[in-house]
């Protein structure tokens, strides 16, 4: 088993609320190997993209990193100072951000969006090495090499998805971070910015964080998946083990609710909401939820314990 | 693509031309009598050495404008004068011209609201920007408050104020006027110094108070504009601060920045204008706070047409150079 | 309530500071005769005394019964006109933002054209033939119609970004009729950004009709503010170091205008939670 390149080690992240501190993200553990697909699933307000932005030490107050550490390569990243941490973001690990149709800037050209990203990195090229570097990192992604000269706002939702995506494999990273990059595009194009990402993945040997709602697309893409509820992760197993024996009840839940080709039977939802992160249910946060909750899960947090080889799971009944 | 957008927007220019002509022509004869007329009249009445003169206009007034003739007719013919650029004669300074008596005027005008107003947006723009921006010198917070206690009031309050201050009570500035009694006015140090003292009182008065206004406005541009998405992933993508601030919330806020400029240039004139009265400062301010007084109806119609002409321009100019600000323009249609 | 009003400063500070001037207008009323406004009511030009807290100017006018009486007459004019224009503003925006279309470019382009002409401009041509017979309803009046064309861009921005949000369509799907939907939906949830607006209209009212009175157009026989800053122009009192004439109005007139300035900052805050810091 090689080692790991990234390692997540009991991350809590908290928010400063009027009414208290509130607990987003709670002691999460884990770790991604090279090349590997790690997959991060769970409901809106489970804490995942919060797990994206503290990787990447972007937490804004009223948030706060409130423990834990980040191990990218044998370094803790919350014990960098700032311009280090800076030169480590893109470089070491680079985010991709969600499919809105927002994330490049509306009034430079997407030229100009590489050149910055280059010379902040402390990367000098001539022009012409520049523009080759740029033509080429647009044709990994499947882009004609005009998109350079264009702005934003002329390019389709999957190509500009694509054009992050170039950016931020731009100086191969070690780690990718996949933040809900398809969502809002349809789902061809889902299907072309995933190939894309995934390419682009292996042609780098990089480890990639896929962050998502989406079962269906973490069941065709990831190795592993982990599932968040309540800020906490509930389980942790590779795919093959999620979709044919999940363990934590919210996950066969979860998995329920992927319509079949094969079978017909009426859509399943999961009943009741997610709770409010001020107000958590004591002992395990699924217990209201959960089909098979017992007078334990109501007094005991159930922590999060390997159950096999490369899988754990939180609960009791497991 | 270009090319219609502009010919768009000198359309709207020409109509603005068109809307004043009219406004100046039937806003005064909303209280129901020919207030141009009356004056006349009465200046002609009044005898004196113009006499003569207001006799020859009296006649010409009635043969184009007289109570015989059709409503219609009468306003044709205004906007034919306008066409030609025939503002008339000053009733009160006959026989100078309308056009001569702006045109002696305006070049300080735009001299005192070009550099006041280039100034205080530039540094209200700049100022703004840093107040957002998490990483800016702390000191500068302190700046705010007295900033925006004085932009809320109108300019030429804060002129009485410095004017009292300066002229009366130090006497370190002059108090009225472009220039001092009796000096000569000629391209040599002395006199451009003498101007220069002259207008500092009015300049400082609307530079103060806009200067608030528009670190304000900023402020709030760019706190909408760090919140986008665009930012979040500059920050993602490692890079510094500077180029995070200049490149992408700057370049961004800027524009419904610009558009504010556009949108209050009205406002910043109507402002100068009592603050030129209020410091007998010769430009087209005084003349027209002089034209009131003096009931010189051509004088003070000529004025509000020529200002408003002015502004619709300077706004077509803004329009035309915002596309180029904002690549997206060009290409919706707006 | 107290708690949030403490973390609004910029509220509390202006609703202070107009309620300060409420208060002087009140006990003024009740104890000043306001009859010495008038000219020839007391020795001239007497800097502040015991008899005349405030001073008495060139024409015999006691300067704390000209403020008692002329500041509620500048509020006047400011409320009139500013109440007008958001009113007939509002309807124009909410029937152009709602309905769009054909309306909704007519109004637009009404409010866009109107607004690129300085108003104090064409103020002062309508004043001008009025000249020395207005009174103070009139300029309120006059002020109105032109103090709409502002709001009306504004307010119809606001409900255009409402308008895509997924209540109103839902309301409209329930059969809602359009003034319905308009009375229901909408107003309720601008009614602070419509505050801020109205407040805002009073504020710029109030600048246009001092405006006009400072140039002399104003209400020659009414002591409002803005007529007693235009005697103090005629009558040189600065140089002539009549300090007195000039700073009571002053204080009064800036004090409204801060008043309404940080109210609106207050009530933007509400409208706009955006703008918060956050802790």
């Amino acid at each position: 088993m090689s080692e790991s390149v990234l390692r997540i080690e009991r991350l809590s992240v908290g928010y400063d609320h009027p009414q208290g501190r509130v607990r987003a993200v709670d002691e999460v553990s884990l770790s991604l190997r090279p090349g590997e697909r790690f997959g991060l699933a769970g409901e809106s307000g489970s804490g995942k993209s919060t797990m994206a932005l503290s990787m990447l030490r972007m937490i804004k107050p009223p948030g706060h990193i409130t423990g834990g550490a980040v191990w990218l390569d044998g370094v803790n990243l919350f014990d960098l100072g700032d311009i280090d941490m800076r030169r480590v973001r893109l470089a070491k690990i680079a985010l991709v951000p969600q499919g809105s149709m927002n994330s490049l800037n509306p009034v430079t050209r997407i030229r100009e969006q590489f050149r910055d990203v280059l010379a902040d990195h402390g990367e000098r090229l001539s022009r012409r090495a520049f523009e080759g570097h740029v033509r080429e990192l647009l044709a990994q992604v499947g882009l004609p090499p005009e998109v350079a000269d264009k702005y934003p706002h002329e390019l389709s939702g999957g190509m500009k998805q694509r054009a992050c995506i170039a950016i931020a494999i731009a100086l191969r990273p070690k780690v990718i971070i996949a933040d809900e990059p398809t969502s809002a595009l349809d789902v061809v194009v889902q299907r072309q910015v995933m190939e894309t990402l995934g390419r682009a993945q292996a042609l780098l040997g990089a480890a990639l964080l896929l962050i998502g709602h989406d079962m269906g697309l973490m069941a065709q893409f990831v190795d592993r998946l982990g599932i968040m509820y309540a800020g906490r992760l509930v389980e942790v197993a590779p795919i093959g083990d999620i979709i044919n024996e999940p363990r934590h009840p919210y996950t066969r839940l979860l998995i329920d609710t992927l319509p079949s080709l094969e079978r017909r039977t009426e859509l399943r939802g999961i009943p009741g909401l997610a709770p409010r992160m001020s107000d958590l249910p004591p002992g395990c946060p699924f217990h209201p939820r959960c089909p098979a909750a017992q007078p334990l899960c109501r007094a005991e947090k159930p922590p999060l314990r390997p159950i096999a080889e490369d899988a754990r799971v939180a609960c009791h009944l497991a | 693509m270009h090319a219609v957008y502009i010919a768009r927007r000198f359309l709207v220019f020409l109509l603005i031309v068109w809307l004043a002509a009219t406004l100046n022509f039937f806003l005064p004869k909303l209280s129901g009598q020919d207030p141009v007329r009356t004056k006349l009249l009465e200046e002609a009445s009044l005898g004196g050495y113009v006499h003569a003169g207001i006799d020859t206009m009296v006649k010409e007034y009635q043969k184009r404008f007289g109570l015989d003739k059709p409503l219609w007719r009468q306003y044709l013919t205004y906007l034919d004068d306008m066409a030609h650029g025939d503002l008339n004669y000053s009733i009160a300074n006959y026989p100078r011209t309308v056009v001569g008596m702006i045109g002696e005027a305006l070049p300080w005008t735009v001299g005192l609201l070009g550099v006041t107003t280039i100034f205080s947006f530039a540094v209200g723009t700049i100022l703004g920007a840093l107040l957002a921006w998490p990483r800016a010198p702390r000191w500068m917070r302190w700046l705010m408050p007295p900033l925006w206690a004085l932009h809320a009031i109108p300019f030429f309050l804060l002129g009485l104020v410095l004017s009292w201050l300066f002229a009366f009570r130090f006497q370190w500035l002059p108090i009225f006027g472009g220039y001092s009694a009796g000096a000569n006015p000629a391209w040599n140090w002395g006199f451009v110094l003498d101007v220069l003292r002259h207008a500092i009182l009015p300049a400082l008065s609307i530079v103060l108070v806009s200067v608030g206004g528009w670190a304000l406005a900023m402020r709030g541009m760019m706190v909408t504009t760090m919140g986008e998405d665009y930012v979040t992933f500059a920050e993602a993508k490692g890079l510094r601060s500077a180029t995070i601030f200049s490149r992408y919330c700057l370049r961004n806020a800027i524009l419904p920045q610009t558009t504010g400029l556009a949108l209050a240039l009205g406002q910043i004139l109507s402002g100068a204008v009592l603050v030129e009265a209020i410091f007998g400062y010769p430009g087209i301010g005084a003349l027209l706070f002089q034209a009131i007084e003096e009931n010189d109806f051509f004088l003070i119609q000529g004025i509000v047409f020529t200002v408003i002409v002015a502004l619709g321009f300077a706004t077509f100019v803004l329009d035309v150079v915002y596309p180029w600000l904002d690549p997206r323009i060009a290409y919706n249609r707006s | 309530m107290a708690g949030y009003l403490r973390r609004n400063p910029a509220l509390v500070f202006g609703l202070a500071l107009l309620g300060f001037l409420g208060l002087f207008m009140v006990v003024g009323a009740l104890t000043v005769d306001t009859g010495n406004a008038q000219p020839l009511s007391a020795p001239a030009l007497q800097p502040p005394s015991w008899d005349y807290p405030f001073g008495t100017d060139r024409q015999g006018r006691d300067l704390l019964a000209v403020m008692v009486a002329g500041t509620p007459l500048t509020l006047r004019i400011g409320f009139i006109a500013g109440f007008l224009g958001v009113g007939v503003g509002s309807l124009f925006a909410f029937t152009a933002a709602y309905y769009r279309g054909r309306i909704d470019t007519v109004i637009r382009s009404i409010a866009d054209i109107g607004l690129t002409i300085p108003q104090l401009l064409v103020l002062i041509i309508i004043a001008v033939s009025l000249k020395g017979s207005l009174t103070v309803n009139q300029m309120a009046i006059i002020i109105a119609s032109l103090a709409w064309l502002s709001p009306t861009r504004t307010i119809r921005a606001q409900v255009l970004s409402l308008r895509e949000r997924g209540y109103v369509e839902v309301a409209r799907l329930n059969g809602m009729s359009g003034p319905e939907i308009i009375f229901r939906e909408l107003m309720p949830n601008l009614l602070p950004f419509l505050a801020a607006t109205l407040v805002g209209s009073v504020s710029a009212a109030i600048l246009a009709s001092v405006g006009l009175e400072v140039l002399g157009l104003g209400p020659v026989e009414a002591p409002t503010l803005g007529m007693t800053l235009y005697w103090v122009n005629f009558n040189a009192a600065i140089i002539n170091g009549w300090w007195w004439w000039w700073t009571a109005p002053l204080v009064v007139i800036v004090t409204v205008f801060l008043g309404l300035f940080f109210v609106t900052v207050g009530l933007d805050e509400i409208a706009n939670p955006r703008l918060r810091r956050s802790a």
